[in-house]
Parts: C-alpha cells; structure tokens; sequence
C-alpha cells in the first residue's frame, strides 16, 4: 500500500458526531494518520504481521491505519461510547471486522489520594501482549485530568513489547524523555510537527490554532 | 470481541483479588459469530507465550470450541494445531452477552461485539 493511498482512504474514516471537550476529542487526520503508520511499518517494520493496540482509540482511525498496513490484530481502546461506536462503523466499512477489535475501559483511575494513575487493574493481562503500541492521546489540557497524556504513555510502554508510537507537545519532550529512561525506554522525535485544531468547541474562539507536537517513538533500551 | 481479546480481560473491581476466579471472565448469554480472517503462522506462533492456556482451554470448552488440551512440543510444525488456534483465538467473535466474574459476581456487558470494562465509582 502507497502512501497517498492509505491517506486517500483514511479520508474516509468518520469523525466523532458529538465530540466531548472534557475528553479532548479531536481526530486524528488522515494525513497524519497515513504518515505514522507509513513509517511505522516501512521504517520500522513495527505494523505488519504484528498485534497493535491503539489506546484512546476514539473514532478508530489510527487502528484502521494499522489494518490497512497489515496488523495481524489490533486492538482498540477507548472510555466514550460514542467514539467507540463510530469506530465500529468505520471498521465494518472498512471491511476490519476481521482484524480490530474494540474495548470500552478508562487507562486511568483515580486513586484513593483522588490523583490519577494507570489503571493496572484492567491492563495487568495486557502487559507485553502487543508488539506494537500506537496512540494520539489526550494532552491533559481539561481540569483533572493534567499528566494524562504521560499516563497513557506509561500504559502504552507497559503493554508494548517492541515499539510505540505517540503524539505530544512539543513543550513535553524534554520530560518524557526523561520519563522514558526511568520506564527502560529510548525515546527518539520522529517528527515535528503543527497540529491544526479547528474550531470544533463552543469555548474555541479562533479559527484554527497551531500547537507544536511531536511524533515520538519509544522502544526498550538494549540491556 | 474475538478470544485473543477476552484472554486478556480480567475482573478489576476493588477488593476482587482471586487470581483464579477474576480470570477467565465467564461468558453469559452470549451470541458468537464465526468470520474468516487470513491466517498468519509466523504470528500465531509468536503470539502463543503470551496466551493463558488454561483460561483459554477453560473458556473454549465453555463455548463448544475445539481446542486442544495442551500446546504441542513444535507448534510451528503442527498445520492442524495451528488452524484450531487461529480460528479459537482470531475467528471466533462474541456479539452480544456479557460476561461474568467468578470472583465478585461483577457482570461486564458485551454490545455489538464491545465489551464494556468500566466500573461504578464504588468499584474502583
């Protein structure tokens, strides 16, 4: 599969009905979508014949990606309803059924201190199950829940043998980095790049706004 | 949902701790479906360390699915051995159902082929 065939059909992927602001839904373009999984597989070689997972699926487009490139199995994860079955729409369209399966769970919980943390009860028998983690998680822009993007990360690292592949500010690069060696992890930019995100929410009051992101790749440290 | 996915479901409500009972989830009223995918040996092979055996021998008797008692000493080598995992494990989808913990009694829904793991406040 070609580049601009995969972003040509991940363009057909729907995006979230009714987006939740408290969740920071926005969908992952097909244009990025297609560049990550590209490289991912024909870098990296981390997507065909692999187990995936994709954490904080919302719509399925990243899992979609991953199938299209060749997955053996995907898995996708999400905590809203909604996005979960508008990712199943787009996988029966897509024709995955046979390759992406869903799961409705939060990768987080509130501990008894009311401070989030991985939610281990739920990942404990996915630990190393996957070769290959792919994810565009929530920042941790919205109250309550600020560090939820390392978290997911965190999860994505525990659950990944081999490679993952993750969305974050640019401004967070240097403390994940960090972050990663303590978790037993390279962690390498792939790519900067600018997130354009339109209006979408009723609190958004420009057009479109650019945040700086970084593409990351992590995988475990050679011993 | 297919197999490959609930042999890594596990109860995690508080205070359910019986590795025995919180897992494999016990399937209720479920609807399964069968759909072909395109085997891949090389996969399967490398995905079998990482399968619970026994939750999966549990699980498959449970549904009527033929599996076999233990793993073969050169699984890469057994064609048959392999089919019966690869339509156990990546062909067999439950629709509709839900699932039941042994453990708390705790019941996860299955809609549309997604398993619903979130858990009430007091649960967690």
């Amino acid at each position: 599969m070609k580049l601009k065939q995969l972003e040509g059909y991940l363009g057909d992927v729907a995006v979230f009905k009714e987006p939740k602001a408290q969740l920071e839904q926005y969908p992952t373009t097909a244009h990025l979508a297609s560049r990550i999984l590209y490289t991912a597989e024909t870098t990296y070689g981390d997507i065909d014949g692999k187990a995936v997972v994709d954490l904080g699926c919302g719509c399925g487009v990243l899992a979609i990606a991953a199938g299209m490139m060749g997955a053996s199995h995907v898995l996708g994860a999400d905590i809203d309803a909604g996005a979960l079955e508008t990712a199943q729409a787009n996988i029966d369209e897509f024709g995955l059924g046979d390759t992406i399966d869903l799961v409705q769970g939060s990768i987080c919980s509130e501990n008894d201190t009311g401070s989030l943390s991985v939610n281990k009860g739920l990942l404990l028998r996915m630990e190393q199950a996957f070769d290959t983690a792919i994810l565009n998680p929530p920042f941790g822009t919205k109250p309550g829940n600020k560090g939820i993007d390392v978290l997911f990360l965190q999860a994505a690292c525990m659950l990944a043998r081999g490679a993952i592949y993750s969305l974050h500010k640019t401004s967070t690069r240097d403390y994940l980095v960090r972050k990663a060696q303590t978790w037993g992890f390279e962690c390498e930019v792939l790519a900067e790049l600018n997130f354009d995100i339109p209006m979408m929410y009723k609190f958004h009051k420009k057009k479109s706004v650019d945040v700086k992101v970084d593409l990351l790749r992590l995988y475990k440290k050679q011993t | 949902m297919r197999l490959i996915t609930h042999n890594m479901l596990k109860c995690h409500v508080k205070n359910c701790t019986d590795p025995d009972k919180q897992f494999p989830l016990r399937f209720k009223d479920v609807q399964l479906e069968q759909i072909d995918a395109e085997r891949n040996n090389e996969f399967l092979v490398r995905m079998l360390p990482r399968i619970d055996w026994p939750a999966l021998s549990k699980t498959t008797k449970e549904l009527d699915i033929t599996l076999p008692e233990t793993v073969p000493g050169n699984p890469e080598d057994d064609e048959e051995f392999l089919q019966a995992l690869h339509t156990a494990i990546l062909e067999t989808h439950i629709k509709q159902g839900s699932m039941l913990c042994d453990g708390c009694g705790h019941e996860y829904k299955i809609t549309n082929g997604i398993p619903n793991m979130l858990l009430a406040e007091h649960e967690i």
